[in-house]
């Protein structure tokens, strides 16, 4: 059963393009452990970094396993609280992956509900739509989400900021990359509007509602699925980045980005490994998404392929 | 020596699930002063033939065994040999017309390159070749005219300059796919005249691929027929056409639709080279069972009044556009009346206005002056704004593209229920599921086909499930907008078949849209013949066939490829 399945599967054209490419299967891999370890990180992790019970300060700067006063039972060392490092970047991870996938689910709704009415319905609608994504467009997306955050943090209240922080912070991400999905839904949307099938709905009578959403949306749906893949690593990305300048989620549930911020202060006072293991585990992360990603592209665009 | 060989050509596509061959042992010669033509159905393999003569099959296909012979010299595989021949030796003549010429060169520049590339001429002396070539090709005002670029000539013209290109090298041969499939009848004719004329004058050896058997009747000396990558007949074109032996042949000449006289139906041949005449036997009697018979009172049905439309965004107000000489005209005031049970024709070139007109009606594009009343109803209001609930789905469209008409993501069972339930709300799942099985029988399809996507099928299979969705609303006006055109003449003969078999027994109405006037013909009682978006003139099909009133139903009529002028 689970053979045929897999027979099935391997038969496709993106099922045989998938098992024919080493990075497609790597990078895959690779993501797909990440997301498994970050998703049971209870079980994953050797320690609860957030248990205070379980951190002494007794054990903190252990340094990795391998070098000069190494302690066996932290295998990446500790960090300047006698935090497990590898435990911590799990924990990490998961807010990471969290924030990363809910703004980029919220920019992609909103960009493809924008995209598609621009595209099917036009005129004044269409040239507003558009223009907006526009200036959306000229703003820098860490320089968005810095405003976006500085005005949240005007509006909300100091003893609700820590709560309301991941909330800011997938709003604010999301809303610095729905252009990209908007742009790209509408040019498809004003390509399928004039097939004739399109066409054959309306004289039908079919209404607008149901043509754009379920006629047109599915054979949209290629490109989005790119986008998104691609604008994953970066929300992880700029996730960090905001988290690195302090303006993201709170120290007590540091994400990968925050733990990047404070091993820096120890960066250069011989403790290099508080902040190296985090940022190579973001590397890894954003590079194996990136990297799944343009391989999508390339094997759901049948002119790029090579046979 | 003859001047094309070609020896037990194998060519073959390596694809990961199988091996396509796209010709097999293809054998045939070609002789100075000779126009082979190469018919067949599409993906019967003749431009792959064509294409491995000039060595530019597109990988993964390669050409497995076989030998092609010029004047004796082996071509084949020999990308040295060929780059030195292609464009000199052999002269190739694309399909379209706008593509084929690079956009971005004068017409100079791309008569010159190719020919300094070939020729040891100087500029001077290239460019005074450019020019006399423009002149025997048919263009005028030569001189200047080279210094144009591709975009300022019409397609005619441009299908010119691309021959005089092909020419330009003295080449002895001439390959030729589709020349003449993107025009208009009349600049059809010009184009083959040409090509014609230039055999006899240079002595050359063509090859013209094409499907319409009117252009190989009019032009060619040999044709060979092909099916599936094999030579299926050759031989002299006037036997061929007049006494085919193999069936392939025999379904072709026979589905050609004749240009000299109206036939009930369209004689089809079964695979096994029988000839049958119809297929359909009562298919439609489940339906109507349920439907109930509309019975046909012969009264108005369609009332078009005066409506014109302009193409053109900018801020006039309509009443202003009509009356400024500037703006182009789609549709120009054009009424017309449409009776119940009659199918009246709209033909024309391109750019008649007559695709425009279909939509206009079907609400796809509103007119910009104009009123049109169905069944005593306005379907547009004062605003207007398409009043779609007024023809409650009685007007139906099939259309052109069998490949974009049907949504790719839906079955071929909920393309057909979309309508059914769009209109019967609260149909029960057992009614749908027999309305959907009544009319996939009726489009003569197979009920295991209701399961798959679109994809799967062919350009005729699929124009069947587009006709049956349109019936799935039960229509009462049934809009066809060049519903054959892009299908094979054989596969066209039964869409027709099926279409005149649909109308006398759902006693439908239909507006006949084509380019092609010997469809029109066989399918219309009245036509209306347009020209830039006005009508020049209308009468009952026979009449206006025997004896056309307007000179340019005239020339239509003089200039469209007859099969029937060899036989």
């Amino acid at each position: 059963m689970i053979k045929k399945t897999f027979i099935r599967i391997y038969d496709t054209d993106i099922g045989y393009s998938f098992f024919n490419s080493k990075i497609a299967i790597i990078s895959s891999s690779v993501f797909f452990i990440i997301f498994l370890c970050s998703f049971f990180a209870g079980i994953v992790a050797p320690y609860n970094p957030f248990d205070p019970a379980s951190v002494s300060l007794m054990d903190a700067f252990t340094p990795p396993v391998w070098s000069e006063g190494g302690n066996a039972s932290f295998f990446l060392g500790t960090d300047q609280q006698g935090r497990d490092m590898f435990s911590t970047m799990i924990y990490g991870s998961r807010i990471s992956l969290i924030v990363g996938f809910a703004s980029i689910i919220f920019a992609m709704i909103l960009g493809v509900f924008l995209g598609v009415t621009a595209g099917y319905i036009g005129g004044r609608y269409e040239i507003i739509v558009m223009r907006i994504t526009d200036v959306q467009l000229t703003i820098p997306t860490i320089l968005m989400a810095l405003l976006v955050d500085g005005i949240a943090r005007a509006i909300i209240s100091r003893s609700m900021h820590d709560e309301m922080a991941i909330y800011v912070l997938i709003f604010a991400i999301g809303i610095s990359e729905w252009p990209q999905f908007a742009r790209v839904t509408r040019a498809s949307t004003l390509v399928e509007k004039n097939k004739e099938y399109v066409s054959a709905s309306r004289i039908i009578g079919l209404s607008n509602v149901l043509i754009m959403f379920k006629h047109i949306l599915p054979n949209i749906l290629r490109p989005i699925l790119v986008i998104a893949t691609i604008g994953l690593a970066l929300a992880i990305i700029t996730e960090s980045t905001l988290s690195f300048l302090g303006v993201g989620v709170p120290p007590t549930t540091p994400s990968l980005g925050t733990l990047i911020r404070f091993g820096n202060n120890f960066l250069f006072s011989g403790e290099w490994w508080i902040t190296f293991f985090p940022a190579i585990f973001l590397v890894i992360l954003a590079l194996s998404i990136n990297l799944l990603g343009d391989w999508m592209r390339d094997a759901l665009n049948p002119k790029l392929k090579k046979r | 020596m003859s001047l094309l060989e070609i020896k037990d050509l194998n060519i073959s596509y390596q694809t990961r699930k199988e091996t396509i061959v796209a010709s097999s042992d293809v054998n045939f010669i070609l002789e100075r002063g000779e126009i082979l033509g190469i018919v067949g159905e599409s993906g019967s393999g003749k431009s792959t033939i064509a294409n491995a003569i000039i060595n530019l099959i597109d990988p993964p296909g390669e050409i497995t065994s076989g030998l092609i012979k010029i004047d004796g010299n082996e071509l084949q595989n020999k990308e040295e040999i060929i780059q030195k021949i292609r464009g000199k030796k052999i002269g190739f003549v694309f399909q379209d017309p706008q593509t084929s010429l690079n956009p971005l060169f004068k017409i100079k520049d791309q008569l010159i390159e190719t020919i300094q590339t070939h020729l040891h001429l100087s500029y001077d002396d290239a460019l005074k070749k450019s020019i006399n070539l423009l002149k025997e090709v048919g263009i005028d005002n030569a001189e200047k005219r080279i210094e144009d670029y591709p975009h300022q000539f019409s397609g005619g013209m441009r299908q010119r300059v691309v021959i005089a290109l092909a020419i330009s090298c003295e080449p002895d041969l001439i390959i030729a796919d589709e020349p003449t499939t993107a025009l208009d009848v009349s600049i059809q004719f010009q184009i083959l005249e040409l090509l014609k004329e230039l055999t006899k004058k240079r002595n050359l050896g063509v090859i013209i691929i094409t499907h319409d058997m009117g252009v190989i009747a009019e032009t060619t000396n040999k044709v060979i027929v092909m099916r599936n990558g094999l030579i299926v007949e050759q031989g002299n074109t006037r036997d061929l056409l007049t006494n085919p032996q193999s069936t392939e042949a025999r379904s072709l000449v026979i589905s050609v639709p004749p240009t000299n006289k109206k036939i009930d139906r369209f004689k089809l041949i079964s695979p096994e080279g029988k000839e049958i005449t119809s297929t359909s036997s009562n298919l439609t009697k489940k339906i109507i069972k349920t439907w109930g018979i509309r019975e046909n009172s012969n009264q108005k049905l369609l009332k078009v009044s005066n409506i014109t439309k302009v193409f053109d965004d900018s801020s006039l107000s309509s009443s202003k556009k009509i009356n400024d000489e500037r703006v182009v005209k789609a549709v120009n005031d054009i009424s017309f009346e449409l009776f119940e049970g009659e199918t009246l024709g709209l033909v024309g070139e391109s750019g008649s206005g007559k695709s425009t007109i279909a939509k206009i009606i079907t609400g796809l594009v509103r007119p910009t002056v104009g009123e049109i009343e169905y069944n005593k109803l306005s379907l547009y209001d004062k605003r207007k704004k398409y009043q779609i609930h007024k023809s409650r789905g009685q007007i139906q469209m099939i259309f052109q593209d069998p490949y974009s008409s049907l949504n790719p993501r839906f079955k071929v069972k909920d393309i057909i229920a979309e309508p059914l339930k769009f209109f019967q709300k609260n149909i029960t799942k057992s009614d749908l599921q027999n309305n959907i099985e009544d009319l996939i029988d009726i489009v003569g399809m197979t009920r295991q086909s209701l399961d798959r996507y679109p994809h799967e099928f062919s350009g005729g299979q699929r124009q069947r499930i587009s006709i049956a969705r349109a019936l799935a609303t039960r229509p009462r006006l049934l809009i066809c907008d060049e519903p054959t055109s892009a299908l094979d003449v054989s596969i066209q003969a039964q869409i027709l078949n099926l279409l005149k078999d649909i109308q006398d027994e759902l006693h439908l109405t239909m507006l006949f849209i084509s380019h092609d006037l010997p469809v029109i013909r066989q399918m219309c009682n009245r036509i209306i013949v347009l020209k830039n978006g006005n009508v020049c003139e209308t009468n009952e099909s026979e009449k206006l066939f025997e004896s056309p009133n307007h000179p340019y139903t005239k020339e239509l009529i003089r200039l469209m490829p007859k099969i029937e002028s060899i036989i």
